[in-house]
């Protein structure tokens, strides 16, 4: 994951790539001899020496709020892989400090950037479905199908489990479609093959606006060939069932406006536009140019991934956790939307990460 | 390089829009007489060039055409690699370290350079890319090759990293051992080919989405169109369908007038479909051929 948001960067035309740090001694070997790139071991001293603009931060999670923090007190810009922390505090923590600081952190919730979600949005925001009244939000994918051999992701103290991970995409997902969430009930973490962490979860959200869902997430089923998220929503006007691939909506008669009820089906074709450097999928250079932009522009746009709903599913994930072992209980809220309408918010950021050239 | 090339996604079980038929496709090709009579049918329609993906069974599929040369007079198997699933799972339950040693066998060589010592040359990740490229092709032994593809994935990630040596060697490697061309997939024509001109490839074959309504096409479809007009690439025609968005005649006469291509791929499985294209592509391609002699 890492090594390919290094690539999409390297090819970003305004971007300097000045080091990259990791402790794989093989992986500084190779890229330190065949790239231009400067690697280090200590990601500190690069930071300190090269003094970037803006940092980029795929590590096991458990190592999310020391590299953040110390970006941060070196006044320079995040880009944060998901889950931002494993907790709510820590991630509350990074996201004050850096509006305090006047920074930008923005995570790697790259459903945001597909074509396909980007599109039920757009449906729901039009209130083509009507009011709705469901939603089942699920993920399955081929990640452990087997016992095997432990790595930190078999370690929830490190990040590790299907929540912190698959779930927490979902559970994005549904804050970036419908609202954010205000509790959850009838949780279960199952372990599968695991024997440290959970493979699947399962519970009911209950959402501000009232709505409720569920979620269904298993990383185990070797029945998908990779990772599969898709959510289906049903209105008083029609239902949307949607994956990263197509967009199938039944409009009712209430729904159908000019049109035939029935079904209609689009796909990511319709909805996606061409980047300038594809990697493994169009949302995945969409976010890193995202970020380039936003960095760069100093704010004044809008951040569709910022620690400020990034923050939130963390929030989630704690309820999760909670409510599974039976210690339920409604954490703190944050008021996002009058955080958002605080103007000027993002005004104040600087340049970009990684020096622009020229 | 043929006109036309069979592909190999449809075997995979790989729909881009929809996970049934992936999965309709997938317990179809579950057995390996299924994707040899699929061959035969794009054998009978008068193609003569397969190129597929170095997954395992594709050794089952390489046995049968040598038992049988006489039937496939003048095939020729055009291997991608690698097979990117393979290593991807090896690394998640290896390591990097781990999954090159036991892929090139080389566990010293792999351990010196995990160690960081000093002493590593730099010929060692040549000579690991070498073993990587015989492992994946000691299943096509006896079976004509004549273009040997590097992966998308492998391709745009050394790319983005800007680890462009390793085309030149690959290239020179195939060439030397296999006697092969290099052939490079790609989801960024432009970016890619003006690499491998600047390390000094000449003409290089170079695999990339291509269709009418620039899906998949890094950059603009002006940028794209312009290079391969350029004369200075050999370009080879994928995702030519847009993923099922086209209609096979819009589809099939875009790319087949459009200068620079010199090979379309396309995969199907049905008989109809199979015979459908390859008389597309014949018809546009022979329009194009009449108007160059006119001209």
């Amino acid at each position: 994951m890492g090594i390919s948001h290094l690539a999409i960067l390297n090819a970003h035309p305004g971007v300097e790539l000045v080091g990259a740090a990791d402790t794989s001694k093989l992986l500084r070997w190779g890229l330190g001899r065949y790239s231009s790139m400067a690697m280090a071991d200590d990601y500190q001293a690069l930071i300190t020496q090269e003094k970037p603009d803006c940092v980029f931060i795929a590590t096991p999670t458990k190592l999310h709020y020391p590299i953040a923090r110390f970006c941060l007190e070196q006044g320079v810009h995040v880009f944060l892989e998901k889950p931002c922390c494993l907790n709510y505090e820590d991630s509350v923590a990074l996201r004050d400090f850096a509006r305090e600081k006047g920074l930008l952190i923005q995570a790697g919730y790259h459903n945001r950037y597909l074509g396909t979600f980007k599109h039920v949005r757009q449906l729901i925001e039009s209130g083509e479905l009507g009011e709705l009244h469901y939603f089942h939000a699920e993920a399955y994918g081929p990640v452990v199908t087997r016992k095997k051999t432990e790595t930190w992701r078999s370690n929830r103290n490190e990040g590790g489990g299907c929540l912190y991970d698959y779930a927490s995409h979902v559970i994005n997902l549904v804050q970036y479609l419908l609202d954010e969430v205000d509790s959850v009930s009838g949780t279960r973490l199952e372990s599968i093959f695991s024997s440290g962490v959970e493979d699947a979860v399962y519970s009911s959200l209950q959402l501000r606006s009232g709505l409720t869902g569920h979620l269904t997430v298993d990383w185990s089923d070797e029945s998908f060939r990779k990772m599969s998220t898709s959510i289906t929503i049903l209105g008083d006007r029609g239902r949307v069932e949607a994956n990263a691939q197509e967009v199938k909506i039944y409009r009712n008669k209430d729904g159908r406006g000019d049109e035939e009820a029935g079904w209609k089906l689009s796909y990511l074709t319709d909805h996606t536009d061409a980047v300038s450097f594809y990697l493994r999928g169009e949302e995945y250079t969409a976010q890193v140019w995202d970020f380039i932009d936003n960095v760069s522009s100093g704010g004044g746009k809008h951040a569709v991934n910022s620690i400020d709903s990034a923050a939130e599913t963390d929030r989630v994930i704690e309820l999760l956790l909670q409510d599974s072992s039976g210690t339920a209980g409604r954490s703190e809220t944050i008021n996002l939307k009058k955080v958002l309408a605080d103007k000027g918010m993002w005004e104040r950021f600087k340049l970009l990460f990684l020096q622009q050239a020229g | 390089m043929d006109r036309i090339i069979f592909g190999d996604n449809q075997f995979f079980g790989v729909d881009h829009l929809s996970d049934d038929r992936a999965r309709q496709k997938e317990q179809r090709f579950k057995d390996t007489g299924e994707i040899i009579r699929v061959l035969d049918m794009a054998y009978d329609a008068g193609i003569r060039t397969f190129m597929c993906t170095t997954y395992a069974r594709i050794g089952e599929i390489c046995e049968h055409i040598r038992q049988n040369q006489q039937k496939y007079a003048g095939f020729k198997i055009y291997p991608c690699m690698p097979y990117a699933h393979k290593y991807a799972n090896a690394v998640t339950e290896m390591g990097i370290a781990g999954a090159l040693s036991h892929f090139t066998g080389q566990e010293g060589l792999v351990n010196t350079i995990a160690r960081g010592s000093k002493a590593v040359v730099k010929r060692d990740a040549i000579e690991l890319m070498q073993i990587l490229v015989d492992t994946e092709m000691s299943m096509f032994h006896g079976v004509e090759t004549g273009v040997i593809f590097l992966q998308n994935v492998i391709t745009d990630l050394l790319l983005g990293l800007g680890m462009h040596e390793f085309f030149g060697e690959f290239a020179k490697y195939v060439g030397e051992k296999y006697n092969s061309e290099a052939g490079f997939i790609t989801m960024n024509l432009p970016l890619l080919t003006e690499t491998l001109l600047a390390q000094g490839m000449e003409k290089p074959i170079v695999c990339a989405s291509i269709n009418k309504i620039g899906f998949r096409m890094s950059g603009t479809v002006a940028e794209n169109e312009a290079i391969l007009a350029s004369g200075n690439v050999r370009g080879v025609a994928m995702q030519v369908l847009a993923a099922g968005a086209l209609g096979p005649d819009e589809a099939m006469e875009y790319v087949s007038k459009l200068p620079g291509v010199e090979s379309v791929l396309f995969g199907a499985s049905s008989r109809g479909h199979i015979e459908h294209s390859a008389e597309l592509i014949r018809h546009y391609s022979n329009d194009v051929a009449t108007l160059s002699d006119v001209g």
